[in-house]
């Protein structure tokens, strides 16, 4: 590499969210003309939480395309359509909107290549939002990315910063398997520094250690990195927190993990999805299995506490995790 | 040019070789499946061979097919080799499908198979979706959902016509009726006296046609291809037909009688078809002797092949999940086994 290209892969710009997804789905549309999105108001409307925003302008209505209110008939397509050639980027407005369209996504996209004997690409991408904190009530705020990371055949990255949004979606989009994106909504606005560099992704498997720490590891999701990131800084000089953002729930980063806790002998797992038979499950088995001996704590869990998402706020921050509990659960075993 | 074409007297007796050899292929898997060779279970095509071969012969071979649950005779009408098909019921590594897919997820999507599919009213979808593939490359092909009666009360089946109607996307349904779905007659499942009147729904053209007569099938997907190629969008094809035998194999069939079947025996298509072949002066008695014959030994040919092919490696269980494998699997498939492969199961 060239000084000069060196220079340039490492230049980054400050970016939320948002336009850090906004950006990779205009980079990779510029990039391969198969590459289309299509969703309820994605098009001129630019998506009802504003992710899709102004590519309706550039790229036109062929390839950022509204969608009837019909999520298997869309979701389905979208399988068909990536069978046969090309690369749909579907956006299902809200995550709780997807047991719409499930029986296409866990009989049909998530299937064919296995049915098929590999004799199939499966290139369809499905961004989707997440979470509670805006009182949008129980059909509205929904963490179901366990739902997708369990089932065989589907993979799964929920990022937490605006360059792993970007990076995330691009490698999304590249992957010739079903990969599904899941936004946390209330971090849109979050931002960060993002590579500049057009071919800058985050490989699929792969975590980040966002903050380097010795006495106790937080693996933390979605807006729970953030809010993890400022409980380790508010901790500075008492306990040391290492805060690890596994970035792609599956496949996930076993190694990443279990190395910090090879570490820290601690392990907090903070993840917006009900606590029972989910994430934080999988990601304490896997400790288990591969670092039982380094640790030195029993593990704990920050999630939902199996509610579905009340509306009125007192009762919406009653069970929806946050900094709090991830200090709580950090000061319980340090 | 298609494979075939009712359009030729070539076409014509090609047509009837393959209701044949459906008939044939699907007589021979439900045999080899009462003797407990194949695993599993099978739905059989036996009686609606008129549909899947008129269908396809009005196809060209690039099309894109989506099938049902009962789709060797929609295989088979596509080109599909019945030596790779009675491997893949066999189960066995060189099935169209490596023998993970089975009767129910045949599929060769090279070949514009789509595959066959275990759940009722999952066609129509991938169908509008290849057919955007297709709209969006301006590529110059049309995608076909087959579907059953059943399928016309799934809400994906509305809302995938919806879209192909919204879009006017090159696609087509061609909805078998055979008057029951699964074991419910078709009037206890749903409201309209034909299931081609849905079609006013989407404001797209819905043709009921006779479904135990191949030209009556292939007259009205052409005219639906032709239509879905100058860009005017989907139509829906009622074809009206029976199966002779259960809703799968083992089936007691309590819902109808034998003087029903026999009803519909006495229209069967395929000799409907010969006969009409026959007064046309297209084919003799003997020519068609000699065609059973032929049929006859192909399929034979295919079991002996199936029999004789190699069962898959166990460690294949692991492979063709993602394009870019896991490592979540790939410890399954990397373990040292027994019998000097690798073993699956535990990791402990």
């Amino acid at each position: 590499m060239t000084a000069q290209a060196e220079l340039e892969a490492d230049q980054t710009e400050t970016m939320t969210v948002r336009e850090a997804i906004r950006e990779a789905l205009r980079e990779e549309m510029r990039r391969d003309e198969d590459v289309y999105v299509m969703g309820e108001d994605v098009g001129r409307f630019g998506g009802v939480l504003e992710v899709t925003g102004d590519l309706f302008e550039e790229f036109g209505e062929e390839r950022v395309r509204d969608t009837p209110i019909a999520e298997a008939g869309f979701v389905g397509a979208a399988t068909g359509a990536a069978a046969t050639g090309t690369r749909p980027v579907v956006e299902i407005m809200f995550s709780d909107f997807m047991g719409v369209s499930m029986e296409q996504t866990m009989n049909q996209m998530a299937k064919m290549r296995y049915m098929f004997g590999g004799k199939t690409e499966m290139p369809v991408t499905v961004r989707t939002t997440e979470g509670g904190g805006m009182g949008a009530a129980s059909q509205h705020s929904g963490t179901v990315h366990a739902w997708i990371a369990h089932f065989p055949g589907l993979k799964a990255v929920a990022p937490g910063t605006a360059a792993s949004a970007k990076g995330l979606t691009k490698a999304a989009i590249r992957s010739d398997d079903p990969v599904f994106i899941f936004e946390n909504k209330m971090i849109y606005e979050r931002e960060g520094e993002v590579p500049t560099d057009e071919d800058f992704t985050v490989p699929l498997g792969e975590a980040s250690v966002e903050r380097e720490g010795a006495d106790v590891t937080v693996v933390a999701t979605q807006r729970l990195v953030g809010e993890s990131l400022d409980v380790a800084a508010d901790l500075e000089g008492d306990v040391s927190v290492e805060v690890i953002d596994p970035q792609s729930l599956y496949p996930l980063d076993t190694d990443t993990i279990t190395d910090s806790i090879g570490k820290t002998g601690r392990l907090v797992v903070a993840d917006e999805s009900p606590l029972s038979y989910g994430i934080h499950a999988e990601v304490a088995t896997r400790v288990v299995e591969n670092a039982f001996y380094s640790l030195d704590a029993p593990i704990q869990r920050v999630g939902t506490p199996d509610t579905h998402m009340p509306f009125s706020p007192p009762l919406e921050q009653e069970v929806l995790p946050d900094g709090d509990g991830v200090r709580a659960a950090i000061e319980r075993i340090t | 040019m298609s494979d075939y074409t009712l359009e030729t007297e070539a076409g014509r007796r090609e047509a009837l070789r393959r209701m044949l050899l459906i008939r044939e292929f699907d007589t021979t898997a439900g045999e080899r499946f009462n003797d407990g060779d194949i695993p599993g279970f099978v739905h059989l095509y036996i009686g609606e061979e008129a549909v899947g071969v008129g269908t396809c012969g009005a196809l060209e071979p690039e099309d894109y097919v989506a099938s049902t649950h009962r789709g060797h005779g929609h295989c088979i009408s596509k080109g599909l080799d019945p030596e790779l098909m009675m491997a893949e019921l066999y189960g066995k590594a060189d099935g169209y499908c490596n023998g993970k897919g089975g009767s129910m997820h045949i599929a060769d999507v090279e070949a514009g198979m789509l595959g066959a599919n275990g759940i009722v009213g999952a066609g129509p979808p991938l169908a509008t979706g290849a057919a955007l593939t297709i709209d969006y490359q301006d590529r110059d092909q049309v995608a076909l959902a087959f579907g059953g009666d059943g399928s016309v009360a799934q809400g994906q089946v509305h809302e995938a016509v919806n879209l192909a109607a919204t879009w006017d996307l090159p696609a087509i349904f061609v909805i078998e009726n055979n008057q029951y779905g699964e074991a419910t007659p078709v009037e206890k499942q749903h409201n309209v006296d034909n299931l081609s009147d849905t079609a006013g729904a989407y404001d797209i053209p819905g043709v009921t046609v006779d479904g135990m007569d191949v030209t009556a099938v292939y007259e009205a997907v052409s005219e639906a291809r032709d239509r879905a190629l100058a860009g005017d969008g989907p139509t829906l094809i009622e074809a009206e037909t029976y199966r002779y035998r259960g809703h799968y194999e083992g089936d007691h069939e309590p819902y109808r009688d034998e003087a029903e079947i026999e009803q519909w025996r006495e229209r069967d298509a395929i000799e409907s078809f010969k006969e009409r072949l026959i007064e046309r002066g297209e084919l003799t008695e003997a020519e068609f002797e000699e065609m059973q014959a032929e049929v006859e030994e192909t399929i034979a040919d295919a079991v002996a092949y199936a029999k004789d092919a190699d069962l898959p490696d166990p460690e294949q269980a692991y492979d063709d999940m993602f394009g870019e494998p896991v490592p979540e699997i790939q410890q399954f498939a990397s373990r040292p086994r027994a019998d000097g492969g690798t073993e699956g199961g535990d990791p402990t």
